[in-house]
């Protein structure tokens, strides 16, 4: 089953990148833009059919590696 | 004395590290980060450089590797452990020591010599220094130090801030932080202070002739302190 995760810096953090690409954007005339923060999307597919297990299992991996808890939120956004 | 320099995939300051800590009298051996088990050592040292190719978060995949379940042992139990810029990043994100680093805040890397100002002496690393402020190298792309308002207020009443960038005199403010840091941090200490984190390379500076010796400096006091 495959799992996806969505990991983003916590509001308070800092993102140069986001601010650069924010620029860049109202450089190329997209100037509706409030404000962009990146972060990382992670699609994996794990040994397990049970939705919530599956679930739990990526959760747990957000915890302990995929995200730093300090200044990264993850969200798991899919099942399928 | 015996020292131990962890390498990891990437690392690229662990034989400059050898080659200064064995300058001023450690006995030094190099731990492959597959290896489970630590030779006896009073030090262990985790080197600059740019393990598992900085994927992730830099120090992320190290933090996890087989011989970093020994060494959190042995900073649990009291033992020294050293992480210098990449080094420093492997111990946050194993948890030895508070905050994280994040990307320099003008998205350069920064490859230059620094001034420190040393603010904590109550400790085996700093202990009997003769000098408060010292000239190391820096040269990272992630050391903009960042922890949570609650954890800054944390290291600060337990006096864990080991360094801070400053100018030469040892004034800290804006001009002279390189990356962003959060009040100009520049090394952090754990609880305890037995662990050591800092961004700065100590090991760049051990020859007179080629770039100063305020490195020479901190190693001898530092193994002057562990005898």
């Amino acid at each position: 089953m495959k799992v996806s995760a969505v990991i983003t810096l916590k509001k308070d953090v800092l993102d140069p990148q986001g601010k650069v690409i924010h620029e860049t954007l109202d450089g190329m005339g997209f100037n509706s833009v409030n404000e962009v923060r990146q972060g990382k999307y992670f699609e994996i597919d794990v040994k397990e059919n049970d939705p919530k297990k599956a679930k739990d299992l990526v959760e747990d991996m957000c915890k302990k590696l995929l995200a730093n808890l300090v200044i990264e939120n993850y969200k798991i956004i899919e099942t399928q | 004395m015996k020292s131990s320099v962890i390498t990891f995939p990437g690392s690229n300051c662990d034989r400059d590290m050898d080659v200064a800590l064995t300058k001023f009298g450690f006995k030094n051996k190099m731990v492959w980060h597959n290896d489970q088990e630590l030779p006896k050592s009073d030090l262990i040292v985790l080197p600059g450089g740019f393990s598992y190719g900085d994927y992730l978060r830099c120090g992320s995949m190290a933090s996890k590797s087989k011989i970093m379940h020994s060494v959190i042992n042995f900073a649990k139990s009291g033992g020294l452990v050293m992480g210098i810029c990449n080094g420093f990043q492997i111990l946050v994100e194993s948890g030895l020591v508070p905050g994280v680093l994040l990307r320099n805040k003008y998205l350069q890397f920064i490859c230059k010599n620094v001034h420190v100002k040393v603010d904590n002496k109550e400790n085996t690393f700093f202990k009997n220094l003769d000098k408060k402020v010292l000239e190391f190298h820096i040269a990272h792309n992630e050391g903009n130090y960042f922890c949570t308002n609650d954890q800054l207020k944390e290291i600060e009443d337990n006096n864990q801030i080991a360094i801070y960038y400053c100018d030469q005199n040892g004034n800290t403010n804006d001009q002279v932080n390189p990356n962003g840091s959060i009040k100009n941090i520049a090394g952090v200490f754990n609880k305890e202070k037995n662990v050591l984190a800092m961004m700065p390379h100590p090991e760049r500076m051990i020859d007179e002739s080629l770039s100063g010796e305020d490195g020479s400096i901190f190693f001898k006091n530092l193994l002057n302190n562990i005898k």
